[in-house]
């Protein structure tokens, strides 16, 4: 069945675009307005997912060649990983720490290790919704 | 963190590295990477023995969970050391001659290492943790590691049945541990073994000491393979000689006798550890020799001659443990039983080490293990037939090798056992040396049988798979190093000095305070001696008539072995559970939110009218503005039109409404973070909805019956009433102030965020999001499964399970 689904299709190649830089903002803005690693990746799914529907998964395979599967386990290691970094420094499992730094264009900014934790929990809710979607959108 | 800390985790860290290599250096065996770590942490180890010989110890203490006290605090006494040594040392050994034993072309190396550096990395963390649940930890990843390494070969059907087995008893002993450990936690307040021993008055005197004693009691007897739970370690064979060699006969077995010796400053003193471990002990010693002469299997012999030395360290242990209770005893006199137990142990290392190394090479060049198909090996094979006369007469205890000097010590021990007055020993004293003289005549004949049937005799090639030779060099090194050791240690003992008696003031109280370690060949004509004569007598007279008596091991009825009991008790729990299974789990989601929907309201319903906590109080309840009126009824439109729908369609969408006016809410009450996440997860989940629309079965179909509405009417309806009153009777009383307070004050200060939410989430909560990161991720991967094996199944015709 051939569907018209022009219109669709191009409001979505522009609407994912924002939809995704918006999940990103979102997800660095977490630690200060409302956003981090868990709703970042829902956005950033939601996108995916209106790909998904405008397109099929074929096309969407092409654009994002990546097994989701593998994105779900690499943000659990990067979150396990961050926690384990922090043994290191003698302090137990999992403890975060921030400091204030002066970045060149940014000017004072605040990195917090918790970023890095975040971002394994971002990758994995992409990676989990994605491949759940997929799988349940391919047997058709 | 330091060096020690480092030392320990260093097998897993390579661990990690060892695909790698077997990936890119194609051309080299994988063990040549990994030979270097055991034998650097050899070496390293080895630099301690002048800080415990010294009396002293080492601790250092890593923060890992400070607030429930759970440290990785490594704490490196005399036994720890020892058992340090042993495992790297012959860990070394061990993966030089799995260089040899294991091809490169067939085998899959990688994953072989890789458990195996698991494993000793999983062992080094045992004998050298303080922390309780951090040994837990440790002890419970050998017994998967162990797992792993006997199913290592798992296209075989026997392989995989020996590790389920070896798993499901070790895991099962494993799991009473840390039963014992929590006791022992409810009655001291601490994880650490120095202070549990430091405490050891408040332990004995506690009602919970006896359950403590007995659940601790079954981790070490399942591990070390005592009887009645020794039934897993012949399975176990089935894994790679090296694995044999390694795991069950040094290492991993011994586990448990470290955590009698671990544990005796606490427990020891008490009639029930004396008993339960000495009897235990003494009847798998005699059990496991009497066992392993009927055996047919090379491997199957040394399994059973493992269970029985295993059980005689352990009836050592027992008997030394009276030490503690008869401190007012000015001579030492119980503690050569502790000394006899820690010097066995090394020989047996050694020796059993050797033998099972040895057998090995009986089977790689033979293509057999079993030893009606061997036989006059002597002259193919004259320096491994030396080494097994070496290695099997150390197991029999003959001069001039270690064994003999443990042996003669184990008697000394048993004899002593007789001279308890206390604990009705009088009476039953006597079964200690019977059963031990009994036992090493049975010990002697299968040693002999070990040797004799396979190297001596006739040599009958028909029945082998391969011509036999000598085997490669770097096959006969590691069992040369062993049995040189054997030899070694026989005429010099007292090179051991400094590394059992730091053991020896480990294991025993502290009020025992001189032990001098005096190991000598000739002790006169005494008890000892003559029994050894008596044992090596026997021993030839029944080895010559053995075809006379053997027969005795068929009046056994078959049927009642504690193999057909552990195979059965499986076979009825496998039925058992699945007919429970079977009587609710009716394969249709909409049973299961029936239940789980009923439980809730149930439970729920009782506890809130039960406690009386149902109380409204609207006084302090907020105007209800416009917007919420108004968003309120549309929830409810959307909610009823549900209900009355035929069409799905309708239905997914009008779910949404419900969920984005959910969304309203929230913003509506200014939680933003909520907001934002319900909205998309409704847009997902909707978006989920529509992609699976087109499998879903026709909507009036399904709900065309009345007793399927009825009940689902009575569930929603009270499940909404429920979540109502729980809402109001929250609102309407305050036990104690709200924690969100705290945040508000704490997420800046410590955290740097001004994000509370985001705050709770990644920092203060940490842990809960790892998990529950951890847990999506296995839900993604468990419909991927799920859903890709159906396909298979429908389309490849291959059949999975469905």
């Amino acid at each position: 069945m051939k569907v018209n689904d022009l219109i669709l299709q191009t409001v979505t190649t522009l609407l994912s675009f924002i939809i995704i830089i918006f999940s990103v903002y979102l997800f660095f803005a977490g630690h200060y307005t409302p956003g981090g690693g868990f709703i970042g990746g829902l956005m950033t799914s939601a996108a995916l997912v209106l790909l998904l529907l405008a397109f099929d998964i074929k096309t969407i395979n092409t654009i994002f060649p990546f097994n989701f599967m593998t994105v779900a386990a690499a943000g659990l290691l990067i979150s396990v990983l961050t926690g384990v970094g922090a043994l290191f420094f003698d302090v137990p499992y999992l403890t975060h720490t921030f400091d204030y730094v002066e970045l060149p264009i940014l000017g004072e900014t605040a990195l917090a290790s918790t970023l890095i934790f975040d971002l394994g929990v971002y990758l994995v809710v992409v990676g989990v919704a994605m491949t759940i979607i997929q799988t349940i959108g391919e047997s058709e | 963190m330091s060096l020690i800390h480092l030392v320990i985790l260093s097998p897993f860290l390579l661990a990690i590295l060892v695909p790698f290599a077997h990936k890119y250096f194609k051309s080299i065996h994988t063990g040549w990477f990994v030979l270097v770590l055991p034998l650097v942490l050899f070496i390293y180890f080895l630099q301690f023995l002048s800080t415990t010989m010294s009396g002293e110890t080492y601790t250092s203490t890593m923060k890992w969970i400070p607030s429930i006290g759970i440290d990785f605090v490594v704490y490196l006494d005399g036994l720890g050391l020892l058992f340090a040594l042993l495992i790297t040392g012959i860990g070394a050994l061990v993966v030089l001659y799995s260089i040899y034993y294991l091809s490169k072309e067939k085998e899959a190396l990688n994953t072989f290492y890789v458990y195996l550096l698991m494993f000793m990395g999983a062992m080094l963390g045992v004998v050298l943790s303080d922390n309780l649940l951090v040994m837990y930890s440790f002890w419970e990843l050998t017994s998967i590691s162990s797992f792993l390494l006997i199913s290592y070969w798992y296209h075989r059907e026997k392989s995989r049945y020996g590790a389920l087995k070896s798993m499901l008893i070790t895991v099962f002993g494993g799991l009473a541990m840390l039963a014992g450990i929590i006791l022992l936690y409810l009655i001291t307040g601490t994880f650490s073994v120095r202070e549990t021993i430091a405490n050891v008055d408040i332990v004995t005197s506690h009602e919970f000491f006896v359950p403590a004693l007995l659940l601790f009691l079954l981790g070490a007897f399942t591990k070390s393979a005592q009887f009645p739970f020794h039934i897993w370690l012949p399975d176990a064979m089935e894994a790679p000689t090296p694995v044999s060699a390694y795991l069950h006969s040094a290492t991993m077995v011994k586990a448990g006798i470290y955590l009698v010796a671990r544990m005796s400053p606490v427990f020891a003193g008490a009639p029930e550890w004396f008993w339960l471990v000495s009897g235990f002990g003494i009847v798998t010693l005699f059990w496991g020799s009497f066992s392993a002469v009927k055996q047919t299997d090379l491997k199957s012999i040394l399994a059973f001659s493992t269970v029985s030395q295993l059980g005689l360290i352990m009836s050592l242990l027992g008997v030394g443990s009276a030490a503690a209770y008869y401190d007012y005893i000015d001579e030492n006199a119980y503690t050569i039983a502790t000394l006899a137990a820690v010097f066995h142990l090394i020989n047996h290392a050694t020796f059993k080490g050797s033998l099972f190394m040895v057998v090995g090479i009986v089977d790689h060049e033979t293509g057999t293990r079993d030893i009606r198909k061997l036989g006059g090996l002597m002259n193919l094979m004259p320096i491994t037939f030396t080494l097994a006369i070496i290695g099997a007469f150390s197991m029999a205890g003959l001069p001039p090798f270690n064994g003999f000097l443990s042996k003669e010590m184990f008697f000394t021990g048993m004899l002593q056992a007789t001279e308890i007055s206390s604990w009705n020993m009088e009476t039953l004293g006597m079964i200690f040396p019977v059963l031990a003289w009994v036992a090493s005549v049975f010990t002697f004949i299968y040693s002999m049988v070990l040797v004799f049937k396979t190297f001596t005799g006739k040599y009958q090639p028909e029945k082998l798979d391969k011509k036999p030779h000598e085997a490669p060099i770097g096959m006969l090194i590691p069992p040369i190093i062993l049995a040189s050791l054997v030899v070694i240690f026989g005429f010099f003992p007292m090179l051991l000095k400094g590394v059992i008696e730091p053991a020896l003031y480990s294991i025993l109280p502290s009020n025992v305070l001189s032990v001098e370690v005096k190991i000598y060949h000739w002790h006169g004509f005494n008890t000892e001696l003559f029994m050894t004569i008596g044992v090596i007598l026997v021993g030839v007279l029944l080895y010559l008539t053995v075809a006379k008596w053997g027969k005795i091991y068929e009046w056994f009825p078959q049927r009642l072995t504690l193999n057909k009991l552990y195979d059965g008790g499986l076979v009825a729990l496998d039925r058992g559970s699945s007919a429970f299974t079977k009587s609710h789990m009716t394969g249709f989601i909409r049973d299961y939110l029936v239940m789980i929907f009923a439980f809730m309201v149930i439970l729920l319903g009782l506890v809130l009218f039960s406690t009386g906590a149902f109380n409204v109080n609207l006084t302090n309840v907020e105007a209800v503005g416009i917007y919420e009126v108004i968003l309120a009824l549309v929830m409810v439109v959307s909610a009823m039109t549900i209900l009355f729908t035929k069409s799905r369609l309708t239905a997914i969408i009008s779910l949404g409404v419900v969920g984005y006016s959910m969304a309203l809410f929230f913003v509506l009450f200014r939680a933003p973070d909520l907001a934002l996440t319900q909205l998309i997860v409704e847009t997902v989940s909707v978006a989920l909805f529509l992609l699976c629309f087109y499998h879903l079965p026709e909507l009036s179909k399904e709900i065309g019956k009345l007793r399927f509405r009825l009940t689902n009417f009575i569930i929603s309806v009270s499940v909404g009433l429920i979540v109502i009153f729980i809402g109001l009777s929250v609102n309407s009383s305050r036990l104690f102030e709200s924690i969100s307070s705290y945040f508000e004050a704490a997420s800046y200060e410590e955290a740097g965020g001004k994000n509370m939410v985001n705050v709770i989430l990644v920092d203060f909560r940490g842990l809960d999001t790892l998990f529950e990161i951890a847990v999506l991720t296995i839900a993604a991967f468990g419909i991927y499964a799920m859903i890709k094996l159906r396909l298979t199944d429908k389309k490849g015709g291959v059949k999975g399970e469905s």
